[in-house]
């Protein structure tokens, strides 16, 4: 394999070239980004940078040193339009091709937008270049800012826009945010932070309609159930789409995201796929910790030629608000049962697992790091031998 | 010198946070005591609440892990040493030597 060509420049992008290096590959090693940034790190757009508390120079993954020593071509402002010739040939905006013998797809995922017409002061929060809108358009003093959607990213953005000053509603069309993520009885209890910040939470409605003035400014956010919400700013969190589109024509298989094995790897052995926008075995997974490591599996298979190694995670994510930090690993289902291990939730720091026949399947941690880290250790351990 | 507290307080396998400016961490590793920064240099975590083994600890973030002896990274995501600060222990007490400011960190 002479050449090798990641296309997408985040975090799984830099991590999968990285481990290609430290895998043995000496060839040549082409990065593209459709963003005109090197590797950033965007978990704290929605934390400390929107708070004003980091700057741009640490969001940086990789330093001059370690760009350097990857020794690879960046082609960045440069969106992959295509992939054809079985994935030997990587077409570019503006028309240029990328001659290639192997291909890392790690072009993650773009947020949903709401349908109707562009209003400023309307935000999705993906990128660098959205934070830093984001940031200016809060700068001015303290407004009304409605998020909706109360994911992670809406959680995180309601909370650093509380902790600015200003005047914070959520609106979640679930009975209660991150349902699906933490099932309903820690759910409730997660969503009691935003009330012990003073955000306000609407839940079980849905958006209607933005409402904009004659200068295109949005002004208000009109529920499904009528009521009005008055708006200076609207973020909108309501989940992201993976960046397939370019890969139309190009033979693989699509399904919300590009379907590969447990390794990573393409119906074509020489196209591996990472991150967001890979639905590995059956499961696409949006958390950085998956990003990572994915990315060095699909390297060893990508160099291998084959499927070698797999991916069989714990998956595991993390979220910052209002100065709590939640933690959760495991794969829960509905049915399992809850129990706190230690601290309390009325104290807003505890230690839960999710149970299943007497086994754990999860565990769940508001600001206690250490002991969740044991737990998070044990279900690792005992997923090992499923792993080949 | 600051005070940390006795050594029968801090059995092999823990650790201590002290709040200093910036805080710093102090573990028990196998009955060696060691002293580091206390935040992971990837990004804002608290490695007193990291996973030790040996003299590696490891970040409760992002598995970040760093040698307690010279507070080198040994794997990614960081790429930058914590400042390692000297220890004593008298009459059972355990003191750390805080670093000059312009430390090890590169």
């Amino acid at each position: 394999m002479r050449t090798v060509t990641v296309v997408g420049a985040s975090l799984a992008g830099l991590y999968a070239a990285r481990a290609l290096r430290s895998q043995g590959f000496e060839g040549r090693l082409v990065i593209v980004g459709d963003e005109r940034h090197r590797p950033y790190d965007r978990p704290p757009l929605s934390k400390d940078f929107l708070k004003g508390e980091t700057g741009q120079d640490h969001l940086a993954l990789a330093d001059a040193e370690e760009i350097a020593e990857l020794d690879a071509e960046w082609v960045l402002g440069t969106r992959a339009t295509g992939l054809a010739d079985e994935g030997r040939s990587v077409l570019l905006a503006g028309g240029r091709s990328l001659d290639t013998d192997g291909v890392v797809i790690a072009t993650g995922a773009t947020p949903r937008r709401l349908p109707g017409p562009e209003l400023s002061g309307v935000h999705t929060l993906r990128t660098l270049d959205d934070a830093q809108a984001l940031r200016a358009d809060l700068a001015g003093g303290p407004v009304r800012v409605v998020v909706i959607g109360g994911g992670f990213i809406g959680a995180e953005v309601a909370s650093s826009c509380a902790a600015l000053g200003h005047d914070v509603t959520i609106v979640e069309a679930a009975p209660l945010p991150l349902l699906p993520q933490l099932g309903e009885e820690m759910a409730e209890i997660c969503a009691t932070l935003h009330g012990d910040h003073g955000v306000t939470l609407t839940t079980g409605t849905g958006v209607a309609t933005l409402h904009g003035g004659p200068a295109g400014r949005v002004t208000g956010v009109e529920l499904a159930d009528g009521r009005l919400l008055p708006a200076d700013t609207v973020v909108v969190g309501i989940g992201v789409r993976p960046n397939t589109d370019w890969l139309a024509d190009s033979g693989l298989a699509l399904a919300d995201g590009v379907v590969t094995d447990a390794g990573c790897v393409t119906a074509l052995p020489h196209v591996v796929a990472v991150g967001d926008v890979a639905r590995v075995d059956g499961s696409r997974t949006e958390h950085w910790t998956s990003a990572t490591e994915q990315a060095a599996v699909a390297a060893h298979n990508l160099l291998a030629g084959a499927t070698l190694k797999a991916h069989r995670p714990v998956p595991y994510f993390w979220s910052d608000q209002y100065g709590v930090r939640i933690q959760f690993a495991g794969r829960r289902l509905p049915t399992d049962t809850v129990r706190i291990l230690e601290g309390s939730p009325d104290d807003r720091t505890f230690l839960a697992a999710y149970e299943r026949a007497g086994r754990t399947t999860a565990v769940l941690a508001l600001n206690r790091p250490r002991p969740f880290m044991k737990q998070r250790r044990e279900l690792m351990r005992a997923t090992q031998p499923v792993a080949s | 010198m600051i005070p940390v507290c006795h050594l029968t307080d801090l059995p092999a396998g823990e650790s201590v946070r002290i709040d200093t400016a910036p805080p710093i961490a102090v573990f028990n590793a196998d009955g060696e005591i060691y002293a580091i920064d206390d935040t992971c240099t990837h990004q804002d975590a608290s490695l007193a609440d990291g996973w030790l083994e040996g003299c590696l600890v490891e970040c409760p973030l992002h598995a970040a892990s760093f040698d307690l002896r010279t507070g080198m990274p040994t794997c990614l995501p960081a790429r930058r040493a914590v400042r390692t600060h000297p220890v004593t222990v008298e009459d059972g007490m355990i003191y750390v030597h805080h670093a000059a400011e312009e430390g090890t960190a590169a």
